[in-house]
């Protein structure tokens, strides 16, 4: 076929050593449904890559087979390689406790715990023991704060509920929680769509500084903000995976007819 | 004529009020109820209510203001001179009316007529005697004037209960009537059909206020009664608890607290771990089938009596913890202890902790999960760092209204921790609850009028207030709590 | 398809370990979620395991109850004893008591033992008429008074053996225990043993458990449920047409036309402590209310129906407005649309679909109700009552038992037997209780409405 084609001539044309995540022939039932067929992608490190797609197509559900998200929900059957620096993260002696610690994920909603905003960001690195004193602690909540923007609001009311912060506030909470772990990738789930257009930009910001220390992968239904911080992006449509490539040449560019017809705004 | 024979009257004049009142409205439009206001229903309803409510509304009235009032006129009639030394004008009067109520049934074993009756003299017959075959046990000798005050008792009670017969009854006719004369084609029957529905309905609400009204009053004006005999000081502070049958008694209600904190500790410490354990398995855990399984069978325990715990600690738990710890132990010969009885009130409230947490554990979303999962937490440290924290609230009240339950709990105390009131730290003694009391107190033969058996109510009335502390903290608690996700 | 090991470039961060070794800190994490695991399964067993020991502990006592030891006899009823003055009138024959009837049980089991030639030897007539239940010679007198033609007759006459003798059959009582029992010795039960092999003596289904009134405190072997059951069902007849009506008009107010004030508020919190007042709280009201302050009788139905109906109210009030607002809606906004009155909205639509959950929830409240017991000890209907109450209505004033009340009852005696009764009656009860929710579970089942 020609889609798998272009994916390999791809692949072959990328610096091997720069691929983080590599995913070949994912396959993803729920039940009875097939959610997700024949995904093949390769996510790059210190990038940005970026899911769009009409709502339902899967992109969510694929990003979730990345941390092994899928594993709580319990009618969920994943099939296929994904690899991890070469590992392959369904392998049976693999720990999701331990794949999650590298691989971080921020969701569609907000999600603080309710507790204070010190220990929301000190939870990650408390339960995989990431720092020998309080000190230390402190200086990793202070770290994370402050690369997701939100030391200088935050640093007053560190033992504040961090349900009591404003919608935008809380995402970049729940952001530098998770980068307080120090993953390698992390994973954005429509990470501004409960926000107001003052909060995207400073999330979508955000996502600019991280990629410097990270990969990010993040799923978007707004195709401006996938060209605005992306530089890789992967269209969905459902279930498969339809178009992968840079950014500007997706949106410039479409190689298939149901990309074009996206982004054109005719499937919705 | 009975209660019962006067309701149905009154039902059956308002039934046939409904049936011609519906015809009336027919007739009046010959048959076309496009031109009546209501459907004829409505008109039929209309008479209805003006029949039956007011009827039974003053029959209601009456019943409840007749005995009060007939009390009231008889007890004139006892003078001093007639109260028996150590006896009151209240056991006096209790006696009245119980041999007012004997009169009947004595007349009819003895075949005396109306009149032969009233020629009766306490003087010259054995009616103790008498009123005893027929089934009325009488502490003494019945005083001539006593049982004068009986016979006007009864009387008074036959004549009010024709008047009210007479009243009831008229009534019921008369709105029959003015109901159907009310109706013409224009009448707005559908209207007052409603809003006198409504007023039912309103009134039905009322009952649970009137029911705690009278939990209130009843309990407060026994406790004053007691307070009026024995002081309030020794009732709260005495450490004794020692009742007497002839006066002098140490009343202390410390001892009956402490058994029945004691025993409610032992319960809880055993039902909330095992309880909350059991929700988060439940609820965090179990695969579908298993869930199937287990949550039926614990919420069985909720179901079952607790006169079926009270036997289970007499028969099984009792002997059971006896045989093989308390003797072999050296602490205790006793098969009912505060262990018995708080280890099977224990086995009672795990479903009741157990379903209240798993509601609570449940209402926390599942997007925070996600949030943790995501960071690569496990389930575990999800929920005791996540989980628990954010269910906290929710879970405090679970385990304020099962302490509730526990203080409040009868059957099981009675059958299970004895009747001994005692300050021991031994768990493997008996000892007692305020609840064992107010059974024992009040199922006895004792005189209804003495502290021994008023203390009952002061009892209970401490029983109501601390329960009632509790479950308006823990209804308190729980409606913040579910607020916060909502 | 196997790729060559990348090690990836060092990210600044934390170096990378290999996902496929499962690190120190994680093996431990993880032996702690094991040990988390496993105290919910603990938990779970614990509770499973108490109702597994409560259910046995009740069956295994209780069981027995259902069969008892009878004697079959053949029995010559002598005119000339039962009847002295040869009229044949009752009333003349009332004059001969259960002594005279204990008598003629005696020598007619004496007799009925020689004829089949059992041996007796060196026991007095005392003790072999022991093993006769003490209430037979009343069964008897009865029986006659009802039947007097029965005089003259040789009857087979079936009674109770005694209570000691049942027990043995039932291993309750042993040889060794009989030696130490005043009211049983060995012999007996050796005699006991014989009587069965021929034939004098059975053991079978016990109606009379079911059926039969109580028993004073010496005849364990008599002692019946009847009225128990009997004053538990019309209680239960009484709180469903109190609790019912009420409670859904209640909820229906509450529910559709309660408007949101300070008034409705206080009604609901009181509702909802209602629900949580300990029972014996409505125990006292009752005792106060409505004995003391109304005159009602002591022990009547009628006063332990109001009592338990005023306990159920909370319950039924909670699921009737569950059930109410569980009705969508669309379906009020339909009905009010085509100009019907908010009551017919109401009593037309809303109520009927709410009916199963309604339903259910009485029936859950009824069988609360069933198994209260501390508010009927303080009504007075722990009293002793050997008379069936008459049929409704008067029979709702009579006095009479209660089921979980002729428990408590038949614990607080003196005789092991009774034990025995007391489970079977719990299995009654729990009998009743699995009925009605097992009505519950299937109306709900069946009409369960998804919107």
């Amino acid at each position: 076929m020609m889609k798998d084609n272009r994916i390999e001539e791809r692949t072959v044309d990328m610096d091997m050593t720069e691929t983080k995540i590599s995913a070949r022939n994912v396959q993803v039932y729920y039940g009875e449904t097939h959610a997700i067929r024949d995904v093949d992608v390769d996510i790059l490190d210190k990038t940005v890559t970026a899911f769009i797609g009409p709502s339902g197509c899967g992109k969510s559900t694929f990003l979730r087979c990345l941390n092994r998200m899928n594993d709580t929900i319990p009618i969920c059957r994943v099939e296929g390689t994904i690899l991890l620096d070469g590992e392959d993260i369904y392998d049976k002696r693999v720990d999701p406790v331990q794949l999650r610690a590298r691989v971080g994920m921020v969701f569609q909603k907000p999600n603080p715990f309710p507790k204070s905003i010190y220990d929301n960001v000190a939870y990650g690195p408390r339960i995989h023991g990431l720092a020998r004193s309080k000190a230390e602690l402190d200086d990793i909540v202070e770290k994370s704060l402050r690369r997701a923007a939100l030391w200088s609001e935050a640093k007053d009311r560190l033992d504040q509920p961090g349900t009591g912060l404003s919608g935008g506030q809380q995402q970049r909470l729940c952001i530098a929680r998770a980068v307080a772990t120090e993953p390698e990738v992390l994973l954005m789930d429509e990470p501004c769509s409960a926000l107001d257009p003052i909060a995207t930009a400073q999330v979508e910001e955000l996502i600019d500084e991280l990629r410097r220390d990270y990969s990010v992968v993040i799923v978007t239904h707004s195709m401006q903000q996938a060209a605005r911080v992306s530089q890789k992006t992967a269209f969905f449509h459902l279930g498969s995976l339809v178009e992968f490539g840079e950014t500007g040449e997706i949106f410039t560019n479409p190689q298939d007819p149901r990309t074009e017809s996206y982004i054109t705004g005719r499937i919705g | 004529m009975t209660v019962g024979l006067i309701l149905l009257i009154v039902l059956a004049i308002a039934l046939s009020g409904y049936v011609l009142g519906r015809r009336r409205s027919l007739r009046m439009v010959g048959g076309d109820i496009r031109k009546l206001h209501s459907l004829p229903g409505f008109y039929g309803q209309s008479v209805l209510i003006f029949a039956a409510v007011p009827a039974l509304l003053v029959m209601l009235g009456w019943m409840l203001l007749q005995p009060p009032l007939v009390d009231r006129h008889v007890a004139r009639l006892i003078t001093e001179a007639d109260i028996a030394e150590g006896s009151s004008r209240d056991l006096v009067m209790s006696d009245v009316r119980r041999i007012a109520d004997g009169l009947d049934q004595m007349m009819a074993a003895e075949n005396l007529s109306e009149d032969a009756l009233q020629a009766l003299d306490a003087g010259d017959s054995d009616i103790r005697a008498k009123l005893g075959n027929v089934g009325i046990a009488l502490g003494s000798d019945v005083r001539s004037a006593v049982f004068e005050a009986a016979k006007v008792y009864r009387d008074s009670a036959a004549t009010g209960r024709t008047l009210m017969t007479l009243a009831v009854i008229g009534l019921a006719l008369t709105g029959a009537v003015f109901g159907y004369l009310r109706i013409a084609p224009e009448y707005r029957a559908r209207n007052v059909a409603e809003t006198s529905v409504k007023a039912l309905l309103i009134l039905s609400s009322f009952v649970a206020v009137l029911t705690t009204v009278g939990i209130v009053l009843s309990l407060l004006f026994e406790s004053l009664h007691f307070f009026r005999l024995y002081p309030a000081r020794e009732f709260f502070f005495n450490l004794t608890w020692n009742p007497q049958f002839r006066g002098g008694s140490d009343l202390g209600i410390f001892p009956l607290l402490w058994g029945t904190l004691y025993v409610s500790f032992v319960a809880l410490v055993f039902a909330v771990p095992v309880g909350l354990m059991a929700a988060i398995y439940l609820a965090e855990y179990a695969s579908k089938p298993v869930r199937a399984v287990a949550k039926p069978l614990i919420e069985i325990l909720a179901g079952i009596p607790t006169i079926v715990y009270g036997l289970f600690a007499l028969i099984t738990i009792g002997p059971l913890l006896r045989d093989y710890f308390a003797q072999p132990l050296g602490l205790g010969a006793s098969s009912s202890s505060v262990m018995t009885a708080g280890l099977v009130m224990g086995i009672m409230l795990i479903p009741f902790v157990s379903s209240l947490s798993d509601d609570v554990i449940n209402a926390v979303p599942q997007a925070v999960r996600d949030g943790s999962y995501g960071l690569g937490a496990t389930q575990s440290e999800t929920i005791r760092q996540v989980i628990l924290p954010a269910a906290l609230p929710g879970i405090v009240g679970a385990i304020l209204l099962a302490a509730s339950r526990a203080i409040g709990e009868t059957m099981i105390v009675v059958m299970g921790a004895g009747a001994a009131a005692k300050l021991s730290l031994n768990p493997f003694e008996a000892m007692t609850t305020i609840t064992v009391k107010i059974v024992s107190q009040l199922t006895g033969d004792t005189e209804f009028a003495s502290p021994e058996t008023l203390v009952a109510f002061a009892l209970g009335l401490s029983l109501f207030v601390v329960t009632l502390g509790l479950n308006v903290i823990a209804l308190y608690v729980v409606r913040k709590y579910r607020e916060q996700y909502e | 398809m196997s790729m060559p090991q990348t090690t990836g470039p060092q990210t600044g961060h934390r170096a990378s370990k290999s996902l496929l070794e499962v690190d120190a800190g994680t093996r431990r994490r993880n032996r702690a979620e094991a040990r988390f695991r496993s105290y919910g399964i603990a938990a779970i067993g614990v509770a499973v395991l108490a109702l597994v020991l409560l259910v046995t502990s009740v069956l295994s006592n209780g069981l027995g109850a259902f069969r008892q030891t009878f004697v079959i006899m053949d029995i010559t009823l002598a005119a000339d004893t039962l009847d002295p003055s040869g009229t044949g009138d009752v009333d003349a024959m009332k004059r001969v008591s259960t002594i005279g009837y204990g008598k003629l049980l005696k020598t007619a089991l004496i007799a009925d033992l020689e004829s089949r030639g059992i041996p007796t030897e060196g026991m007095s007539e005392k003790e072999i008429a022991g093993l006769l239940s003490k209430e037979a010679p009343a069964q008897l007198r009865n029986m006659v008074l009802a039947d007097p033609s029965l005089i003259g007759q040789t009857i087979r006459f079936k009674t109770y053996a005694t209570g000691r003798v049942d027990g043995y059959f039932k291993g309750r009582v042993s040889m060794e225990s009989a030696e130490r029992d005043s009211n049983v010795t060995p012999a007996q039960l050796e005699l006991a043993d014989r009587m069965r092999a021929k034939g004098l003596m059975s053991v079978g289904f016990n109606w009379g458990f079911l059926f039969g009134p109580d028993a004073s405190e010496l005849r364990p072997e008599a002692a019946g449920l009847g009225i128990a059951i009997l004053g538990s069902a019309y209680m239960m007849i009484l709180v469903l047409v109190l609790a019912l009506p009420i409670g859904v008009a209640a909820s229906i107010y509450l529910e559709e036309f309660a408007p949101q004030n300070r008034w409705t508020d206080l009604i609901e919190v009181n509702i909802a402590n209602l629900a949580a007042v300990p029972s014996i709280v409505f125990g006292i009201l009752g005792l106060a209310l409505f004995i003391n302050f109304m005159g009602l009788p002591q022990s009547a139905p009628v006063v332990g129906a109001l009592v338990l109906t005023l306990m159920t109210l909370p319950t039924i009030i909670i699921a009737t407005r569950a059930s109410l607002k569980s009705v969508p809606p669309s379906i009020r906004s339909a009905a009010l649309g085509v100009g019907a009155s908010k009551m017919q909205t109401v009593f037309h639509h809303v109520l009927p679909l709410a009916m199963p959950g309604i339903l259910t929830g009485t029936i859950i409240g009824l069988a609360q109700a069933l198994g209260e017991t501390a508010p009927l000890l303080l009504i007075g209907m722990v009293a002793f009552v050997r008379d069936f109450p008459s049929a409704p209505p008067e029979g709702f004033m009579d006095p009479a038992a209660a089921l979980p009340v002729q428990v408590y009852n038949w614990t607080q005696r003196a005789d092991p037997a009774f034990v025995e009764r007391a489970s079977g009656a719990i299995i009654v009860l729990l009998a009743f209780l699995l009925t009605m929710n097992i009505v519950a579970i299937v109306l709900r089942r069946r009409f369960e409405r998804r919107w």
